[in-house]
C-alpha cells in the first residue's frame, strides 16, 4: 500500500496501518503535503509545513490514537511552530509564544499538523471570501464559496490532503462549510473542549469544533480535543464519552425530533425532500420522529448578530498596534491607534466592530445587546424543553441552500442569514453536527443532528447509522 | 432609530477606527439594514427571564477620552514634582550647565 493510498484510509486506519509498519508515518504526512500542493488552486492554506519539518515531527510523534495521522488546523487556533494570522493582515505572520490547548492534544496523540488553513478574517463571514489572503475556493466547484468562516479546513478535508481537520464555531462556521464542501462537521458542547489559543471573535459563542471527511474521523478528531482544562475556566469537568462507541448502535429507543421552524415553507423543496429521506431512513433503522417546536428559532439572527459584533468589538480591541499588530506612522496615540486598526482590518470586521459598538453604546444598550441577551434565554429554553420531553436528537436541514457562487451575497444581511439554522446551537450551547445527505443540483446538502449538552453521544449514534443507511447515496 | 452618519462617526471614535467620509454614507445603508431586522425583537415578551442580565452589567458613559496609563504616573518613580519626573544626577548634567543642587 503506497502513502497516497494510506490517505484515503480512514484517520484511526491510517494510525493502526502506520503502527503495524504498513506504511511510515514520514511518508504519508509528505503524501499529504503532495496533495496540498496539487490542489493549491483551492487557496485552503495561509501556511503550509515544510516537508523537512513533517517528516521529523512524523518521526518523533507519539504512538496515540492519531499517530501519524496529518491534520490541518484553522488560522485562528494557536501553534508556535506555524504562524496564526486569523485570515487578516492586522496578524499576518504572527507566531503564538504558546500552544492552544487543542493543538497540543493533537500532538500527544500523534497527529502532525500540515498547516494553517484559510478563513474569514478574525472568523467573520460564511463564505470564506472574507480573507486578507484571497478566498478559498470549492473542491467540488470552484466557482462556489467552500461555506466559511473554517472554508479553508473544510476544503482541505473534501479535496483529500487529510481526513481531519479543526476550524471554529461561532455560528456555524464548521457545520455550514462542512455541508457546502459534502463531509461531516462537529460542533461540540460549549464547555466541552477548552477554548485556550482560540483566538476569541465571541467569547459566550466561540467553539473548536472538527471536520472529518466521514462521521468515524470527526468522532475520533474530537475524542482527542475532548476534555476539562484548567487553562480554559469555560471548559467543564465532565467525563468525556466514547464517541466511536455509538458506532453499529441500534436506533432502537432513539426519540428524533423534527421541528417544524426548521422546515419553512419557504425551504427549498430539493433540500426538503433530501431530509424527508433521511428522517425515513432514520425511522427504518428503528428511531421514533416525533414532530417538536423550537418557537423562537426565527429570532436567532437578530439574536446572534447583536451579541456577536458586541463581544467581538471588545474582543478586538487589543488589535491596535501595541499589543498586537503592526503599527501604523502616526503623530499621536490616538490617531497610531485608528491608523493601526483601519488599515489592519477588512471591511466585514470594521462592519461588525461599528455594529457591536453601536449596540452597546448609551441609549442602544436596553434596546438590543440587553433585550437580545433576554431572548437568548428564551432560544436555549426552547431546546431544555425540548430534550426535557424525551426528544434525544432534533434533526434539521445545516443550510437553506447548497453552496453559492462568489459575490453571490454581496448584501451583508443576506450573506448573515446563511446561518439561520446553525446559529441556534451556539446560542444554547448544545453540541450540533451536519453531514451529507444528498445532492442538489450537483451540490452537497448537509442534514443537522443536535443533542442536550453533553449528550455528543446520542448525536453520533444517530450519524454513524445515518451514513451507513445511505451509503453512496449520501453524496448522489 | 435609524443610524445617521454622525452616530457612524462617534461610534468609530469608540472603537478606535479611522473612517474615511466616503465609506460613511454605505455603512450608514448597511447599518440601517441590519437594524432593522433586528427590530422584531421588540416584540419578544421577556419579562420573566433574565434578571441578572438586567442588573450585573455595570455601565460608564461614552466619551472618548484620552488613552489612561494603567498605574498612576506617579508610580514609576519615587519623586515626581510639577508633572515631571526627578531622576539621580548624573555626570553628564554638568557638562549640560546644571547647577550645585539639583537632583
Amino acid at each position: 500500500m503506497t502513502a497516497q493510498d494510506v490517505l484515503d484510509l480512514s484517520a484511526a486506519q491510517t494510525a493502526r496501518t502506520i503502527a503495524d509498519r504498513g506504511a511510515s508515518a514520514a511518508d504519508v504526512v509528505t503524501a499529504s503535503l503532495a496533495r496540498v500542493a496539487a490542489n493549491a488552486a483551492l487557496n485552503a492554506f495561509v501556511t503550509v509545513a515544510s516537508e523537512a519539518d513533517v517528516r521529523v515531527a512524523a518521526d518523533v510523534a507519539p504512538q496515540g490514537i492519531l499517530h501519524g495521522v496529518p491534520v490541518a488546523v484553522k488560522d485562528n487556533i494557536a501553534t508556535t511552530t506555524l504562524s496564526t494570522s486569523c485570515g487578516s493582515r492586522i496578524l499576518a505572520g504572527w507566531v503564538s509564544p504558546y500552544e492552544a490547548t487543542a493543538v497540543s492534544k493533537l500532538r500527544a496523540a500523534g497527529a502532525v499538523i500540515i498547516g494553517k488553513t484559510n478563513m474569514d478574517e478574525f472568523a467573520m463571514g460564511s463564505s470564506t471570501e472574507n480573507s486578507a489572503f484571497g478566498p478559498t475556493r470549492n473542491p467540488l466547484d470552484h466557482s462556489r464559496v467552500p461555506g466559511g468562516s473554517s472554508g479553508g479546513s473544510a476544503a482541505a478535508v473534501a479535496s483529500g490532503a487529510c481526513r481531519i481537520a479543526y476550524g471554529s464555531e461561532t455560528g456555524g462556521s464548521v457545520r455550514q462549510p462542512a455541508a457546502f464542501c459534502g463531509i461531516v462537521g462537529v460542533k461540540p458542547t460549549y464547555g466541552r473542549v477548552s477554548r485556550f489559543g482560540l483566538v476569541a471573535f465571541a467569547s459566550s459563542l466561540d467553539h473548536i469544533g472538527v471536520f472529518g471527511r466521514s462521521v468515524d474521523d470527526a468522532a475520533v478528531g474530537l475524542q482527542v480535543i475532548a476534555g476539562h482544562d484548567p487553562q480554559d475556566a469555560t471548559a467543564v469537568d465532565v467525563p468525556v464519552g466514547d464517541y466511536r462507541a455509538a458506532a453499529g448502535r441500534p436506533l432502537t429507543g432513539l426519540v428524533v425530533g423534527v421541528p417544524t421552524e426548521y422546515y419553512p415553507a419557504s425551504l427549498d423543496a430539493k433540500i426538503r425532500a433530501k431530509c424527508d429521506r433521511a428522517i425515513d431512513v432514520l425511522r427504518q433503522l428503528g428511531a421514533e420522529i416525533r414532530t417538536v417546536s423550537l418557537p423562537h428559532t426565527d429570532l436567532a439572527i437578530p439574536v446572534y448578530y447583536i451579541l456577536a459584533p458586541a463581544e467581538a468589538s471588545s474582543n478586538l480591541a487589543r488589535f491596535d498596534g501595541v499589543r498586537y499588530g503592526p503599527r501604523a506612522a502616526a503623530d499621536d496615540l490616538s490617531d497610531m491607534y485608528e491608523r493601526t486598526r483601519s488599515e489592519g482590518f477588512g471591511p466585514e470586521v470594521t462592519r461588525r466592530i461599528i455594529l457591536g459598538t453601536y449596540v452597546l453604546s448609551q441609549g442602544h444598550y436596553d434596546a438590543y445587546y440587553l433585550k437580545a441577551m433576554l431572548v437568548r434565554e428564551r432560544i436555549t429554553q426552547d431546546f431544555a424543553n425540548v430534550f426535557a420531553s424525551g426528544v434525544h436528537v432534533l434533526f434539521t436541514p445545516t443550510t437553506p441552500s447548497p453552496a453559492f457562487t462568489f459575490g453571490a451575497r454581496s448584501d451583508p444581511l443576506d450573506m448573515y442569514l446563511s446561518d439561520i439554522f446553525t446559529a441556534t446551537a451556539n446560542l444554547a450551547g448544545v453540541p450540533a453536527m451536519s453531514q451529507p445527505i444528498g445532492l442538489v443540483d450537483g451540490m452537497p446538502v448537509g442534514g443537522q443532528l443536535l443533542a442536550a449538552h453533553f449528550r455528543e453521544a446520542d448525536m453520533f449514534c444517530a450519524a454513524y447509522a445515518l451514513e451507513h443507511a445511505l451509503g453512496p447515496e449520501a453524496l448522489a | 432609530m435609524a443610524v445617521s452618519d454622525a452616530d457612524v462617526l462617534h461610534v468609530a471614535a469608540l472603537a478606535r477606527l479611522a473612517m474615511p467620509a466616503d465609506r460613511v454614507p454605505a455603512l450608514v445603508r448597511e447599518l440601517n439594514g441590519i437594524l432593522d431586522h433586528m427590530a422584531v425583537l421588540e416584540t419578544v415578551d421577556v419579562t420573566s427571564v433574565g434578571d441578572d442580565a438586567r442588573t450585573a452589567m455595570p455601565r460608564r458613559d461614552d466619551i472618548v477620552g484620552s488613552v489612561p496609563l494603567a498605574r498612576p504616573l506617579a508610580q514609576f518613580a519615587p519623586s515626581p514634582r510639577d508633572g515631571f519626573l526627578l531622576v539621580p544626577r548624573l555626570s553628564t548634567h554638568s557638562q549640560l550647565g546644571a547647577t550645585e543642587g539639583d537632583e
